[in-house]
């Protein structure tokens, strides 16, 4: 492809999920606004409106009509799109199970928000990680040029027949659905070859050939049903890699698939990320090595299916890592993904040095000095004891 | 990587005329963002926002705590204690204002300060007090980070060329009101 064609542009994160749909081409979108996702399905209102965009736009009363809607259009073998953040996504939770459940593809962009109470619209990832056993793909990016890739990669992961499933691409609020900068917007062939017609052969619409979709199913088949449901995970963990590998050979972008590392190989501690504070921390890697700390980083980009052998690999060996979570797990004295973490590595069979670190919510920032103390900490603590230590807080 | 703090109130058009700052760095090759912090959306109350220009990709997302430039949409903000928190010795402070300098309540502490009465130039130009176009007249003078070109055709592109003519009569007026002392 001819990358001169290729339109630079400085637009917020927000924009660039509507511009990554916009690309995909969706036949029908529905979406009800809620901050911080709001102009997103904006964006898509105005170029449908103005006629550079030609899906159905239905305007409904709520999540839980988004999710109905966009279900009924995908079981009908339709492409389909809608975003959400925090309460949204609460009320969206019935028929969002079942999109998954029902194996229906589709993209829906999560403007990562704290859920309420307290009363919040800022910042936090505790919306999109609450909902992680729902049975989705969930993609967490670092930079609004990752929000329009992986909205185009994730249509491609969703409806590979090896997959068929829903995919979240969930970016920060605030931190990334307002954050104008630079972004390259493919040229529309090129995207339209890269993923090609959809085509739901599980489901259709056929007045021909009539067929009922979801009766209702005994434990005895059930099993088979999650069961399916659990093997296309697994196996979305390939086809995740090979969709990165495809989209880098017409676009030159790549991500790493699964994960991302930085500074991993000689490192003897790493900071784990996940979403945008993943940035700072490359740079906070950077000034604590400068401090003659060796440290690496871990990008966890999939929590769900979670890459738990990738993970094992890169902290096979290694002294200690801290996990930075913007959430809580309120079952464990720590954030999420530290527990999926924890689990990943009980495999290892030797101790080793990890701390669990919550910070970011309710959009509170994370600075690169507040990193390089908390990796310091790290370094000081994981030298010294191994096993969990205490749960560091972001203050 | 220079890092700029953005100080207003809602219905300034602060985030708007950052927003455009970045456009132009972007259209001229080099790498620049702007990340808004909210607090509660409605006119008048106090609306930050961190702005970063480099000549390469910009890694890090949070905000900015030590800025070399800060630029101060309305003086009644000059009192708050967070606006002047973290600016570097010998930055330079761009003040939305009619008043002399010798009036303005500044902290003492080595700076270049440069004054605009963007609000009056808004409000001859265009009839609205929204000095945010003035404001980025001023800012392209007093710094020289931006292409001035590329700069006047975004605003005129996202507003129009009244618009425009605040920021060139910005760029023709700011003063350099203090420098350098302490």
């Amino acid at each position: 492809m001819n990358t001169n064609q290729n339109r630079i542009v400085a637009i917020s994160g927000n924009k660039s999920a509507a511009m990554g749909a916009a690309l995909s081409r969706p036949d029908l979108i529905a979406a009800y606004p809620i901050t911080p996702q709001s102009s997103v399905v904006e964006s898509l209102a105005q170029m449908i409106a103005q006629g550079d965009l030609n899906s159905t736009m239905i305007q409904v009363e709520s999540e839980h009509s988004a999710m109905s809607v966009v279900q009924g259009a995908a079981v009908a073998g339709g492409r389909t799109f809608t975003a959400t953040s925090a309460q949204g996504l609460a009320l969206m939770y019935e028929p969002y199970f079942r999109m998954s459940t029902l194996r229906l593809p589709m993209v829906m962009a999560i403007a990562t928000r704290e859920m309420t109470s307290p009363e919040t619209v800022w910042s936090g990832q505790q919306d999109a990680v609450s909902v992680r056993d729902a049975g989705w793909i969930q993609v967490y990016v670092e930079n609004n040029q990752e929000i329009l890739d992986m909205i185009i990669q994730g249509y491609k992961i969703a409806e590979h027949p090896d997959v068929l499933l829903p995919v979240n691409v969930c970016y920060d609020g605030f931190y990334l659905s307002h954050l104008t900068e630079r972004v390259e917007i493919p040229h529309q062939p090129a995207v339209d070859d890269f993923l090609g017609v959809y085509h739901a052969d599980h489901v259709s619409l056929d007045p021909d050939t009539p067929m009922a979709v979801d009766p209702l199913t005994s434990g005895e088949i059930l099993w088979r049903y999650r069961k399916g449901h659990l093997d296309a995970m697994q196996k979305a963990l390939q086809v995740i890699e090979q969709t990165d590998d495809a989209f880098e050979q017409v676009f030159g972008r790549r991500y790493g698939g699964v994960i991302d590392t930085y500074k991993m190989d000689d490192a003897d501690f790493v900071i784990v990320t996940m979403g945008a504070t993943t940035g700072t921390a490359r740079e906070a890697v950077d000034v604590a090595r400068s401090l003659g700390m060796k440290i690496g980083l871990l990008k966890v980009r999939f929590l769900r299916p979670f890459p738990d052998k990738k993970i094992r690999e890169i902290l096979s060996g290694k002294q200690g890592f801290v996990v930075i979570d913007k959430n809580v797990c309120f079952g464990w004295n720590t954030g999420v993904l530290y527990m999926e973490i924890k689990a990943a590595i009980s495999e290892l069979g030797h101790p080793i040095s990890s701390m669990p670190a919550i910070g970011g919510l309710g959009g509170a920032d994370i600075s690169v000095d507040q990193l390089v103390t908390c990796i310091q900490v790290l370094v000081k603590q994981g030298s010294q004891q191994p096993g969990q230590l205490d749960t560091y807080w972001f203050q | 990587m220079k890092e700029i703090r953005f100080h207003g109130r809602g219905g300034q058009g602060v985030v708007k005329s950052a927003q455009i700052l970045v456009e132009t760095v972007v259209e001229g090759g080099l790498y620049a963002h702007f990340i808004p912090f909210f607090g509660v959306e409605r006119k008048g109350s106090p609306v930050f926002g961190f702005l970063r220009i480099d000549d390469k990709e910009i890694r890090v997302k949070c905000q900015v705590y030590h800025p070399e430039v800060l630029m101060v949409f309305d003086d009644t903000l000059l009192n708050l204690p967070q606006t002047f928190l973290g600016l570097v010795d010998h930055g330079v402070v761009i003040i939305n204002t009619e008043k002399t300098v010798e009036s303005l309540p500044l902290p003492e502490k080595p700076m270049k300060v440069f004054s605009i009465n963007a609000t009056g130039i808004a409000l001859e130009r265009f009839k609205k007090p929204i000095p945010n176009t003035a404001m980025l007249g001023a800012f392209a003078k007093a710094t020289g980070w931006v292409n001035w070109q590329i700069l006047q055709e975004k605003i005129r592109l996202a507003f129009n060329n009244d618009n425009a003519l605040a920021a060139i009569d910005a760029y023709e007026n700011v003063q350099l009101v203090k420098q350098e002392e302490f």
